[in-house]
């Protein structure tokens, strides 16, 4: 046999490019999993004492496929969290001893020099949302229906406030990552698509955060 | 003959790689504002000798864009605080009269400091070795245009021919990384027939390099393509990104 490949020693999912690769495929599917999730919560917004979205809610929690679905979720925060980890440390790395000036805003966008920060503050908002909703509903068998514990929880101003902060964040972290997906699949091969996915990632950014965001709005506004 | 202008330089003096180095602080008078960035440092170092004190070490070569020797930060950007260009392009007259200017040298783990501004980037010329070559057979020289490639295709190869390798890439990036030089390389043979035999064990060699040398990961902030005095443009990074995925993930049809 002779030598044929000399592939890096640790797998080329180890490599810094690698790392980038899952980084956006877990990126895109959490998107993706964004405007399902997002579809669902608009029914709340049906006029219908929430009929609507208790059967929805109602599916989610009891269809198999989608209970599949659930644990490749936790999988794709799961790994996506832990790539942002191993970034950070890596990021130290590259230049252990940093600058003494450095004038970063003048050749980068405040969204991809903010993406720890909205991370963070995403990350603080999925696991108060997850305690609140899944937890509560899962497996501590809240007597409330889905409908009602929404309605609860956004008419606290306190938690709808939060909700609405965490989604501009969202929408920072978004604003970023749509495009930077795009660019770690080598998806932007020319000016033109740039520009495209650009529009794109800036439009998905602002709308999607934004339907999030009305909801708990609708609600903290019935009660004044 | 316009005004002369005064600065305050705060320069980041090193003796050699083990020592630390600090910043110290120059005042200096009388200089033209049409006087290169690196003009105004000559003259610094004249007063410096002619005070009997140990003149600030900078890298330069051609002065005229091309070399990318000149490499420094300064005021918190490589190659100063215009976009595009090296530190010999930039002028005296884009500063302020009076402006303190922090010059400091490029900082990266693998470009350690030889002196002052001085630092090693021979890491990149690592990366070149292990995948920055194209086969060519022994004898006589090919006929010209034996090979036909379209001009569009032989225009965007150049684009990322234009590397310069000055590093600039790699000190503006917040994570150091040297995509973007690794990306120019990787992009101008992709592109090119001449580059096909080597193009799926290149693009796996010089990412194992970049890695080995310790720069630090890509995350796509573009802050590379504003400093390029090549103005290598990002889709190389999307090149090589391509190039990287379809070498892993396919079957490599050259094994019999």
């Amino acid at each position: 046999m002779e030598a044929k490949t000399v592939s890096p020693p640790v797998g080329w999912l180890h490599t810094t490019v690698g790392r980038k690769v899952v980084m956006a495929l877990t990126g895109l599917f959490l998107i993706t999993f964004l405007v399902v999730h997002l579809a669902g919560n608009l029914l709340l917004l049906r006029d219908d004492g929430g009929a609507a979205f208790n059967a929805y809610a109602e599916f989610m929690s009891t269809n198999p496929f989608i209970r599949v679905l659930e644990i490749l979720l936790f999988a794709g925060f799961v790994v996506h969290i832990y790539q942002g980890l191993y970034f950070i440390f890596r990021e130290r790395r590259g230049r252990p001893k940093g600058y003494a000036r450095n004038d970063a805003s003048a050749n980068t966008n405040i969204f991809s020099r903010t993406m720890r920060i909205s991370a963070l503050v995403i990350l603080i908002f999925l696991i108060v949302h997850l305690r609140h909703f899944f937890v509560e509903h899962r497996f501590l068998g809240s007597p409330l229906t889905m409908y009602e514990s929404c309605k609860l929880a956004f008419e606290n101003p306190w938690y709808s406030g939060f909700y609405v902060v965490s989604m501009v964040l969202l929408a920072f972290h978004l604003a970023h990552g749509f495009y930077s997906s795009f660019q770690t699949l080598g998806l932007i091969v020319n000016r033109r698509i740039e520009r495209v996915i650009q529009w794109a990632g800036a439009a998905f950014a602002f709308l999607v955060p934004l339907g999030f965001a009305i909801i708990p709005l609708y609600f903290l506004l019935q009660t004044f | 003959m316009s005004k002369p202008m005064r600065f305050t330089l705060k320069i980041w003096r090193q003796k050699n790689a083990q020592e630390p180095g600090h910043f110290e602080t120059y005042e200096i008078d009388g200089i033209s504002p049409d006087a290169s960035f690196l003009e105004m440092l000559d003259v610094l170092n004249e007063k410096l000798i002619k005070e009997g004190k140990d003149p600030v070490a900078f890298d330069h070569d051609c002065r005229e864009g091309i070399c990318g020797s000149c490499g420094m930060f300064i005021n918190g950007r490589a190659h100063g605080p215009l976009p595009n260009i090296t530190t010999c392009r930039l002028y005296m007259r884009h500063f302020r009269d009076g402006e303190t200017i922090v010059i400091e040298p490029f900082r990266a783990k693998p470009f350690p400091v030889i002196k002052d501004l001085v630092v090693d980037r021979s890491a990149l010329d690592r990366i070149i070795q292990t995948g920055g070559y194209i086969s060519v057979n022994a004898g006589s020289a090919p006929d010209a245009n034996a090979i036909p490639i379209p001009k569009p295709v032989a225009d965007r190869a150049f684009d990322y021919a234009t590397c310069i390798g000055c590093g600039a890439c790699v000190a503006a990036c917040k994570n150091a990384s040297a995509m973007l030089f690794t990306a120019a390389k990787v992009s101008h043979l992709a592109l090119l027939p001449q580059g096909q035999p080597e193009r799926r064990e290149r693009v796996k060699k010089m990412v194992a390099q970049m890695d080995a040398e310790g720069f630090g990961h890509c995350s796509n902030t573009g802050a590379c393509a504003v400093e390029c005095p090549a103005k290598i443009p990002l889709t190389a990074i999307a090149q090589l990104q391509r190039d990287f995925i379809w070498a892993n993930l396919t079957p490599d049809p050259y094994v019999r």
